[in-house]
């Protein structure tokens, strides 16, 4: 043990950040065998082949140098046109653009690059984990925007309204949204839209999972919206799409003026996303304009199936649940058995080994809600609905 | 095909120990349209039967396989279908091509014994009339059958709760 009071070096408003939530599940989880989870927020495909190939044929071509900061031209320029080709969201790729170590350096940049303390910026609650952390890690306050089961947990523009103050910079926009699955309609983002033009928000819309969408959902880019393109920082990765998560590959796109600034601290702090990670980005959109996006038609296909499996499986067991229609997850209440979401994956992964994130992980208007991923095989997520069905039963 | 007919079919070459409901629910179909659809794939000869794929090296049974390359004369009006068809009437045979390229039918057979398959070369297959030659390669190992790889044992490396 050292004598050293490390307390005395630490910022405070950072170390009272607590740590994630699905942390001590994990640290559950791991230590037991035969877990089946559906705790897992990746893919379970192995990145396509060929995309696989493009970072071995750049390896073994010896491109190990650091490229431009704001990414590779050729990747950019993809990416360009497949913001354009699918979604009919135009970006120059010389300058409204940069190249970032995963969609999540991108929000964690943008939000350093905005925010000046006591900055307020608007999160749909639940959502992703890492939003409010980073909101106070670039010294703004988060606030949050509850959303609920029976409005589909879509945003609604009249409470984004209710949570504005004089304070209040930025709005997070994460649709198709994980954990609840839950989408936005084009008409619930001009409801949005009109709040963001009344008071000037700034918009980050995460879009990673624009690709994964069901049951007829259309995606539509918040950029799109008319008069948003200026006040829309949009942010989007390879990892969910493409199934190229441990690749750390995603961009960030917006006004000149903003990418210029965000790219300042990329430079300084990061340099470029990884070289081989930005040759299989290359390949993967490459290909994809070429072939209709065959690959991810292929996986969200999959997805597909997988959730109307689990949608089905769960109200089967008479726990109700909305049809997501976006991400990989679905949201179950399950408020009927009377447990709170901590006791109930508590007990589910002792007593039936299946591992499921409790909503409280991403807000605590999460309560009464597991998120469950079904990104993993048809067989397990069989054995998985039967297991939590006789876990439900005993219950009762 | 009908989308529904693809969705099945591709389904069901993963696992076809799936229930009509679970079909049923992951198409988006009823149970019945699933039933029906699949009744008529197997009337029309495209489902031709529900079997696992077996890695038979894993076993005790004694086998051995070779491909046979082999060249024969195509008959009038019947062409290569007609010596096919004594081909595949053989109970050692289970795969019979038409291949383009310098021969015209791949065969595979299977037997107990290196000698068994030998015999059936050289007494069943090469004395067939319109069969002018044949080349005969042993299968040493297995690697991969019908998108199955065989010795992979299917390892999930993702981080087991991850946000």
């Amino acid at each position: 043990m050292s004598d050293v009071n490390y307390q005395r070096y630490l910022n405070r408003a950072i170390a009272a950040v607590p740590p994630s939530g699905i942390r001590r599940f994990f640290d559950l989880a791991s230590t037991m065998k035969g877990v089946i989870s559906l705790g897992v927020g990746e893919p379970d495909f192995v990145t396509p082949y060929h995309i696989r190939q493009a970072a071995i044929d750049s390896l073994l071509n010896g491109e190990t140098s650091y490229t431009p900061n704001r990414g590779l031209l050729e990747l950019r320029e993809e990416i360009s046109l497949y913001l354009d080709g699918r979604f009919g969201v135009k970006y120059d790729p010389a300058t409204e653009m940069t190249v970032t170590v995963g969609a999540s350096e991108a929000i964690d940049t943008a939000l350093r690059v905005i925010l000046e303390p006591g900055d307020e910026v608007l999160i749909p609650e639940p959502s992703y984990v890492s939003y409010s952390p980073s909101v106070i890690f670039a010294g703004g306050t988060p606030v949050g925007v509850l959303t609920r089961a029976e409005k589909e947990f879509r945003l609604q523009a009249e409470d984004v309204r209710r949570a504005i103050t004089p304070r209040t910079k930025a709005l997070i926009l994460p649709y198709p949204n994980n954990p609840t699955g839950a989408v936005m309609e084009r008409e619930d983002l001009e409801a949005i839209a009109e709040v963001v033009r009344e008071h000037e928000l700034l918009v980050l819309s995460d879009e990673i999972y624009a690709e994964l969408r069901y049951g007829g959902h259309q995606h539509t880019a918040f950029a799109t919206l008319e008069g948003m393109k200026p006040y829309t920082l949009t942010i989007n990765c390879m990892s969910k799409s493409f199934a190229m998560t441990g690749w750390r590959v995603g961009y960030i796109c917006g006004p000149a003026e903003l990418i210029t600034v965000i790219n300042k601290i990329h430079q300084y702090a990061i340099l470029c996303a990884p070289r081989q990670g930005q040759a299989a980005a290359i390949e993967a959109l490459r290909a994809g304009r070429l072939n209709g996006y065959e690959d991810v038609e292929r996986m969200r296909e999959s997805y597909d199936r997988r959730r109307r499996l689990m949608v089905e499986g769960f109200r089967a067991m008479g726990l109700p649940c909305f049809e997501p229609k976006g991400a990989f997850y679905v949201f179950p209440s399950i408020e009927k058995t009377g447990l709170s979401s901590e006791e109930f994956c508590q007990r589910l992964l002792t007593e039936k080994k299946v591992a499921c994130v409790p909503g409280t992980a991403f807000a605590p208007c999460g309560e009464g809600h597991i998120r469950c991923s079904y990104a993993t095989g048809i067989d397990k997520l069989n054995i998985a609905l039967e297991r939590m069905e006789q876990f439900i039963k005993a219950l009762a | 095909m009908t989308q529904l007919e693809n969705a099945l079919l591709e389904l069901m070459q993963e696992d076809c120990r799936l229930s009509l409901e679970k079909l049923a629910v992951m198409t988006g179909a009823s149970c019945e349209e699933v039933a029906e659809t699949i009744d008529r794939l197997e009337q029309e000869h495209v489902i031709l039967r529900y079997a696992p794929t077996i890695n038979w090296d894993k076993t005790d049974r004694e086998r051995v396989e070779a491909m046979i390359e082999v060249r024969v004369l195509p008959q009038r009006d019947m062409g290569f279908d007609a010596v096919a068809k004594r081909i595949y009437g053989f109970d050692e045979v289970k795969s019979v091509y038409l291949m383009s390229g310098s021969y015209d039918l791949l065969v595979l057979v299977e037997a107990p014994t290196l000698k068994q398959l030998a015999l059936f070369v050289s007494e069943k297959l090469s004395t067939l009339e319109t069969v002018t030659g044949t080349a005969t390669s042993f299968v040493l190992k297995r690697y991969k059958e019908d998108g199955v790889v065989f010795e992979e044992t299917k390892t999930d490396n993702r981080l087991v709760i991850s946000p």
